[in-house]
């Protein structure tokens, strides 16, 4: 920075001196008292932080992100650039805007660098979620929105009005517009009032429509108590999305005035035009004492007009344009502001804040030609401590480009415009680029009467009130396409594009250097855009210069894509009440609160609580485990299966669709039986197995791995539905109404017997060998509930699975408990259960698999049926690729140090006799055989194991293999991957 | 977020169905009477169409039901919906 100049024009005032003596639509009879960078202050309620603190004469609010440059407040809405600030009480809330930001008592806030903070502590507001569905879902309450909103509510219909700011009226609030001679915005308040008593309108404030999506589909965050500080009623959440589902939108968000690029155009003071006025309308605040007013277009006259009528000294209007507006001139001259045509502002002087504007005859050859701006000449320094500016207006296409709605560049306008009529989303007003009263609000109503009689709902016009008369068009001049007035000495590095990203001119050349045209890469490339405004105000003036720098026509090179949200949205309002305990549901067993009193440590299986194990005093997980695994192998133990997939199939077809669904033969199961059974997708690769019940003739009761029970089910319905609707069978999930008790070990017989014997059950039942075979079932009552005993064993162990309606379930594990206490039952967890079934050889479908193996990979080839002529998954097994011998095979690995648990996961490789793990520089990479799948400690073999899938791995039993951990090499002994009792001698105890 | 039709439900958000693939690809009568290639093909081989294409939609959070769309994959646009036993509807 070449100036020095530090004297600004706030010092002369003193602070809180501007606010006018009267008007504005903030509450002078409510004052707050906020702190803003430690500084307390006072505003009144209906102020925004920014409208508070300009009334102190406070413009910088913060620093820049890159360059550490003070950054003030550009604007008076959610299009500011630069005023970012982060709140620090109540609540901790980074990157919001102070022109956004309602001030409240005991609100805390400070400027950020260009980035905030967050919060360390939880955040304890509440936030939920609504759905609404309307006929009509009107954004913005402005003059069009609200003709459209009284539309359609006259005519009966379901409205939504929704409006981001804290009240209606849109642009009427910044204005001192009349309509039917009136102030406009008493028509405002009529309307709003008219809208409460309609039945069938939603209009809510604070409320903004973020995204618009497929089949009319809206999402909106309503603030709801971000206003109210700590007043904020307690259980009213802060904010909450309104999910949107409307028959037809009328889009009426208005527009965002654009500013025009020049050397040091980010000083604090710098303003867009149209928000100095409201400032002035809305809030009661001068932005400034003395303005510069910089445009290109007749909007920014206004501003000058009303700020000068309210005691602002208005030094100068420069025009870039040769002609002014006659209209306009002759208002200025009665005012005595001087104006100044075919002149442009090419920089600014000032340190914290704007001193003065440089201005310089304005060189139209523009900045491709390298035009220097009044080259040779010395701008000439007008004081000042505000400098408005104008380029135009573009409208707020967002959502209509969300749509997927096309735009095209309108030159007179010099914007981006809706170029088609979407199906079910409707554009008005100044979002159209009808920027005169009159029409915004006849292309309201319009547009809402267009809507609702394309749904073939009657009309009811609504009167237009009537707007004051446009200066005739005699005299006004068209407006003038400026993005970017040249600096005088040619650095473009100060000229700043996204002021919030310090993105400048210069940025956009070496964008455009480095070979980058579309606007979309130009915005990757140097960041414009991205920043929390999303290129409100800088995208098309992106478009515009490259366009400009390309000598292309803007229209030929387009907009960056627009995509919600429109304004940013707290991730805590898109979870809403999905959070902590309610992000996920959790499945609790019937069991559950046993669990609880017994000290288990859970797992989580998917949306499951399972105990993982229950360790006594000082135990670990590896002690507890061991000694759940030894109870279950020498005494009794006891788990709470519960959470196994269970599908009730019934019909006369029953059998034939499991025939068809499993590897092996089901239908031939006998009334009584139990079968295990390996079901595989069409590519032959396992996807699930389990045991199969057969109940009666018709029906089966089918059950699944914990994880895979939704997933079968719908498998199975899948078949059924689409291959052969033709099979009479239904099926249904039971998983929850069954509850499952695995009773194992050498001792389950006495347990078993002792509850549901002949001693210990009304119709006894006889547990011997003989009449109770192992895949075998039997139904029993206990005391009048009934209960089904099958003889399935997952550890190898003697063992009865005890299914219960889940309602008895608790009472029917507590008389197992007191049962087996004499045998010191132990109630074990999935730890051990995978210890268990590890030690057998019994895969776990996902973990010992996945979705590559098949069952002859498993060592299961005698489960699949050489019989059926077809079934899911056969005839993938004759492909070429699943013949091949090196295919991967489940096998046990025995650490030959008797010691080293392997990690789950670890990749498998030759046995090296140096047992050194070569470098990969110097040999490449080591060929990798497989890895481990499963690993524990076995009680029983008083050594760890291993599962793993390795590549011919059958035909490697007996030879050592390595595995490497942590760098060093681990010797492991190809096994069978059954280790315990491979003759199956313990499971009928 | 698209509402789309269940032939049984009437129209429903997506975000209650599952997609399903390529419609109207029948498990083959005599799988064993296939080439390994035949076979791979019905396993691993779908059309990728630009335009309008067939396909199968679960109804999985509602009534659990399978169904066919026509659904143009440019703009996402169904077309129409129709029952599994039902053919592909003439759709423009
Ligand atoms: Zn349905």
């Amino acid at each position: 920075m070449s100036e020095t100049t530090s004297t600004t024009a706030t010092t002369a005032q003193a602070r809180g001196s501007f606010r006018t003596p009267t008007g504005g639509r903030v509450d002078r009879t409510s004052p707050v008292t906020f702190t803003f960078a430690g500084v307390e202050h006072t505003g009144y309620r209906g102020d925004t932080l920014a409208s508070a603190l300009l009334a102190d004469g406070v413009h910088q609010i913060g620093t820049s992100i890159k360059l550490g440059r003070p950054r003030g407040v550009g604007a008076a809405w959610a299009e500011d650039p630069s005023s970012l600030v982060q709140v620090e009480e109540p609540f901790p809330d980074p990157m919001l805007l102070a022109s956004t930001v309602e001030v409240f008592d005991g609100l805390v806030a400070d400027g950020v660098p260009g980035q905030g903070r967050l919060a360390d502590i939880a955040d304890s507001a509440r936030y939920d979620s609504r759905h609404l569905h309307v006929d009509l879902l009107v954004v913005g309450a402005g003059p069009a929105g609200l003709q459209a909103a009284l539309t359609a509510a006259r005519s009966g219909a379901r409205v939504a009005l929704l409006d981001e700011q804290s009240e209606a009226g849109g642009s009427l609030l910044g204005s001192d517009e009349l309509l039917d001679g009136r102030p406009a915005l008493e028509w405002v308040a009529d309307a709003v009032a008219e809208l409460a008593a309609a039945p069938e309108v939603v209009h809510l404030q604070r409320t903004t429509v973020f995204g618009v999506y497929d089949d009319g589909f809206a999402l909106a965050v309503e603030r709801r108590t971000d206003h109210l500080g700590g007043a904020a009623p307690e259980g009213t959440s802060r904010q909450r999305v309104w999910r949107v589902r409307a028959r037809r939108t009328v889009v009426a968000a208005g527009a965002h005035e654009r500013p025009v690029v020049f050397t040091d155009n980010d000083r604090p003071g710098t303003m867009l035009a149209g928000s100095a006025r409201t400032y002035l309308h809305r809030y009661g605040v001068l932005a400034g004492s003395r303005a510069v007013v910089f445009t290109t277009n007749d909007s920014a006259y206004r501003a000058a007009v009303d700020l000068a009528d309210a005691g602002v000294h208005v030094a100068a209007v420069v025009d870039t344009r040769d002609v002014a507006p006659a209209h306009w001139a002759v208002e200025l001259e009665r005012r005595g502001v001087p104006l100044r045509t075919a002149q442009a502002v090419v920089g600014t002087r000032g340190v914290e804040r704007v001193s003065a504007a440089l201005v310089a005859p304005y060189d139209r050859a523009g900045l491709a030609a390298g035009a220097r701006s009044s080259a040779g000449v010395e701008p000439e320094a007008i004081e000042c401590d505000l400098l408005l500016v104008s380029g135009g207006w573009n409208p707020a296409v967002h959502l209509h480009s969300q749509a997927r709605g096309k735009l095209a560049f309108d030159a007179g306008l010099g914007a981006f415009l809706p170029a088609e009529r979407l199906e079910d989303l409707l554009v008005a007003g100044s979002a159209a680029g009808t920027f005169d009263l009159s029409s915004c609000l006849r292309q309201g109503g319009a547009s809402a009467a267009t809507a609702l009689s394309e749904l073939g709902l009657d009309v009811t016009a609504v009167p237009v009130p009537s707007a004051a008369e446009q200066p005739p068009s005699s005299s006004s001049s068209a407006p003038d396409l400026v993005w970017v007035v040249p600096d005088p000495s040619g650095d473009s590095s100060r000229q700043f594009v996204d002021v919030q990203r310090d993105a400048t001119v210069a940025d956009v050349q070496r964008a455009l250097g480095a070979g980058l045209r579309s606007p979309e890469h130009v915005k990757r490339y140097t960041t414009i855009g991205t920043a929390h405004d999303q290129g409100k105000t800088s995208g098309v003036v992106t478009s515009g210069i490259i366009a400009e720098l390309l000598g292309a026509a803007p229209d030929a090179v387009g907009t960056t894509t627009f995509r919600p949200p429109y304004t940013p949205v707290a991730f805590a309002t898109l979870a809403g009440r999905d959070r902590g305990q309610l992000f996920d549901p959790v499945r609790t067993t019937s069991v559950h609160d046993w669990h609880v009193q017994a000290g288990a440590v859970w797992e989580d299986v998917g949306q499951w609580k399972r105990p993982r194990y229950y360790p006594l005093a000082g135990e670990d997980m590896e002690t507890a485990v061991l000694r759940e695994c030894a109870a279950a192998r020498t005494g009794v133990g006891i788990l709470d299966g519960s959470t196994l997939g269970k599908i009730d199939v019934q019909g006369p077809d029953a059998g034939v669709l499991l025939d068809r669904l499993y590897t092996n033969l089901m239908s031939s199961l006998a009334v009584g039986k139990v079968r295990y059974g390996v079901m595989c997708g069409a590519d032959g690769m396992v996807i699930d197995d389990g045991t199969v019940l057969r109940v009666a003739e018709d029906r089966f009761l089918v059950m699944t791995t914990t994880g895979g029970a939704a997933k079968i089910l719908e498998w199975m319905e899948e078949w059924h539905q689409t291959e052969w609707p033709e099979l009479r069978v239904h099926l249904a999930s039971v998983t929850e109404q069954w509850a499952a008790f695995p009773v194992v070990g050498p001792r389950s017989r006495d347990v078993i017997g002792a509850v549901f014997g002949a001693g210990g059950s009304e119709d006894g039942v006889d547990v011997s060998n003989e009449a109770f075979g192992f895949m075998t079932w039997q139904d029993t009552t206990l005391d009048g509930v009934p209960v089904r005993l099958a003889r399935i064993s997952f550890s190898g162990e003697l063992a009865w699975e005890v299914h219960v309606d889940s309602r008895y379930a608790l009472a029917v594990w507590e008389r197992l408990i007191a049962a087996g206490a004499p045998y010191a039952i132990t109630p074990y967890g999935t730890e051990t259960m995978h210890v268990l079934r590890a030690e057998k050889g019994y895969p776990i479908i996902g973990q010992d698999t996945d979705g590559t193996v098949t069952p002859q990979d498993l060592g299961m080839a005698w489960v699949v049926s050489k019989k059926k002529p077809d079934f899911v998954g056969k005839r993938s097994f004759a492909r070429a690729e699943n013949q091949r011998e090196d295919r991967k095979h489940l096998v046990g690995l025995l650490p030959v140090d008797r010691e080293t648990l392997l990690p789950e996961g670890s990749q498998i490789i030759e046995h090296r006799e140096d047992g050194v793990l070569p470098s990969v520089s110097e040999t490449g990479p080591v060929p990798m055989l497989g890895h481990v799948t499963s690993s524990y400690r076995s009680a029983y073999l008083e050594r760890p194991f291993a599962l793993a899938l390795v590549k011919g791995g059958r035909a490697r039993v007996g030879e050592l293999l390595h595995v490497p951990v942590k760098g060093r090499l681990v010797a492991v002994e190809v096994t069978s991957p059954v280790l315990v009792d491979p003759e199956g001698a313990r499971r009928d105890g | 977020m698209q509402m789309i039709k269940c032939p049984w439900c009437g129209p429903r958000e997506e975000v209650e169905y599952h997609y399903g693939g390529q419609a109207h690809v029948a498990y083959p009568a005599e799988p064993a009477a296939l080439s390994d290639e035949e076979w791979a093909h019905y396993l691993f081989f779908r059309d990728n169409t630009r335009g309008l294409f067939a396909e199968r939609w679960v109804h999985t959070a509602g009534c659990r039901r399978w169904f066919n769309a026509v659904r143009d994959t440019v703009t996402y646009r169904f077309h129409a919906t129709y029952r599994p036993d039902e053919p592909r509807p003439v759709t423009a």
